[in-house]
């Protein structure tokens, strides 16, 4: 990695990190936040499904058991959020890596793959929705008690601060995969299994570290999603609207590129939010805007538009 | 045989349901050579190449290389050891440049990016691809592609390097151009095994060839004693062939 690699993510988190001093009503606020928080998630699924080419129906088991590890330490083990939102990442890098070793151990690929991810996922879900450490189908309320030091902000600012923060290490991330050994031994594996092996990829091992590397940052989505809004409930943490969005938002903004996923996901959610506004809250529209979107983008890849504006011109 | 065995396939058998696709087949490779795998279409040679590189696990026998009994080992793990193959089916990791689908192979010995770039880019150099480096793998000719398997094979930077037809589907100027880039590799310290049918090719590169039909070994030597041999005119013509073709000769 040089200097130059990280010359566009220091520019993306340079513009950024200004937005708040212009941007200042709490819905905008709002709406970055939780954008960030999405595109977190979408960059720990670009890991393994866009450079390892595994694609997962289930990120809601990472992102879900870090939310729930950074609630159920503070409110059950009274430890401070900071180290429980550490610990919680840990747990859902922990579940990636077990994931991966009954998937990738056993072969599975493909379609299979992504319903045994899935699978993982609802089970999951409904753990958590009659599990008593869970809170039950109640769910879990995180005391407000609002303290920097306890990773609660006055101004909404600082909390998109963090968010920020979190997506720019995971660019650095990314990017870092992008020109290290791993990256391009992932690369290998997803254009090639066979041929990658014969090369001397250790196939299962590249693969491990893939989903590892991935439950953690989808994971660290979740933690925050855990402390920003300081509630959670099983449909929310382990529930499938978090899977298809951290998958949706690659797709769209080009799988297994660094930008990506933000790419996607500040569509994802602008779409999503100008149809709010414009035909008002019917639930379900914005599923309708992303299953358009998605059709569009598979139709359509981005890589094509050039070419297909060339012979529209024509 | 005067030089030391280095890859020594012994009583290798392998089944597919009902089909012996390998039988009972024995054969040495000596190091430093060039040695041929010869034989009719099906006669087991790439299943032979797919045991011998831990793709697959033979029914019976065992592969010993360097005296070592390396029988099931995966492929992996063999080209961190110094075995590498190429493919007889190319197989190109089709969404990347010729640089990085060579550079895959020169990442096992080279952890930074920046030297697995730079080893790349002398083996494109050796195997004649330094102007094709940027273009997608997909987008080559079939003779650009064996190339590239070629060199990702050699950017492992293999002690024993296994060939599957490296030359098939090429034209003879293409031919030409391949057979002194092998040789050179032999004489850059690697043994090679090479299966080709190309036989102007054989008999200019190899020292010792093996022929394989219908699973067995039926003839080991130089390549101008295999090639009199009736048993190997017979099986590559069919039955009665060398009776025939030497009863031409002497009319
Ligand atoms: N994976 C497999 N499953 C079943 N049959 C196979 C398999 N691989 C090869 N065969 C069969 O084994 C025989 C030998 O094939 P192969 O080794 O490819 O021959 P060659 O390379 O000498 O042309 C053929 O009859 C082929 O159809
Ligand atoms: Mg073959």
């Amino acid at each position: 990695m040089t200097p130059r690699d990280l010359l566009p993510i220091a520019g993306f988190a340079a513009a950024a990190a200004l937005l708040p001093l212009f941007v200042t009503a709490g819905t905008w606020l709002n709406f970055m936040i939780f954008t960030l928080i999405i595109c977190l998630a979408a960059q720990g699924w670009n890991i393994l499904g866009g450079f390892g080419g595994q694609y997962s129906f289930g990120h809601a088991a990472f992102f879900g058991t870090a939310a729930y590890g950074t609630a159920i330490l503070q409110l059950r083990y009274g430890v401070n959020p900071y180290p429980a939102f550490a610990a919680g990442i840990a747990a859902a890098a922990a579940v990636g890596w077990i994931i991966g070793v009954l998937a990738f151990r056993s072969g599975l690929r493909g379609s299979y793959f992504a319903l045994v991810t899935l699978a993982f996922a609802e089970v999951f879900r409904v753990l958590a929705n009659s599990a008593e450490v869970t809170g039950g189908a109640a769910g879990l309320l995180i005391k407000l008690d609002v303290r920097p030091e306890n990773f609660q902000f006055e101004s909404r600012a600082n909390f998109y601060w963090i968010a920020l923060a979190l997506v720019t290490g995971a660019l650095v991330l990314t990017r870092w995969l992008e020109r290290s050994r791993l990256g391009a031994q992932l690369v290998a594996v997803r254009e090639n299994e066979s041929a990658a092996r014969a090369l001397g990829v250790d196939a299962l091992s590249v693969k491990l570290s893939a989903i590892t590397l991935s439950g953690a940052v989808t994971g660290a989505a979740g933690g925050l999603y855990a402390q920003y809004f300081l509630y959670l409930d099983a449909n929310i943490a382990y529930g499938t609207w978090i899977s298809v969005e951290a998958l949706l938002a690659p797709i769209i903004g080009g799988a297994g590129t660094v930008f990506g996923p933000v790419l996607g996901g500040i569509i994802l959610h602008s779409l999503a939010e100008f149809t709010k506004t414009l035909v008002g809250r019917i639930p379900g529209v914005d599923l309708v805007i992303f299953g358009a979107l998605l059709i569009l983008v598979v139709r359509f890849p981005p890589r094509d538009i050039p070419g297909l504006l060339k012979r529209w011109r024509r | 045989m005067s030089r030391v065995s280095f890859l020594s396939v012994q009583g290798v058998s392998k089944r597919f349901g009902g089909l012996l696709a390998v039988s009972d087949a024995s054969f040495e490779v000596a190091e430093g050579s060039i040695t041929g795998l010869i034989g009719p279409n099906g006669a087991g040679k790439t299943t032979l190449f797919a045991i011998a590189s831990g793709f697959e696990q033979p029914t019976t026998g065992r592969v010993i290389w360097r005296g070592e009994d390396i029988t099931g080992r995966p492929p992996h793990r063999l080209a961190q050891d110094g075995l590498a193959r190429t493919f007889q089916i190319v197989q190109p990791f089709a969404g990347l440049s010729v640089r990085e689908n060579i550079a895959v192979g020169a990442f096992l010995r080279h952890r930074r990016r920046a030297d697995a770039i730079a080893v790349a880019e002398r083996v494109a150099e050796r195997v004649g691809l330094s102007a094709e480096l940027d273009k997608p793998a997909a987008a080559l000719t079939v003779a650009g592609r064996k190339r590239v398997e070629l060199a990702k094979a050699l950017a492992t930077e293999p002690k024993l390097l296994l060939l599957d037809e490296v030359l098939a589907g090429l034209n003879p100027s293409e031919v030409r151009d391949i057979v002194p880039v092998v040789r050179a590799i032999r004489d850059g310290g690697v043994t090679v095994l090479m299966i080709e049918h190309v036989m102007q090719a054989v008999m200019n590169l190899c020292e010792t060839v093996h022929v394989l039909a219908q699973g067995r070994i039926i003839a080991s030597g130089t390549p101008h004693s295999v090639v009199a041999d009736p048993a190997v005119i017979e099986a590559y013509l069919g039955h009665g062939a060398a009776k025939r073709l030497s009863g031409a000769a002497h009319a």
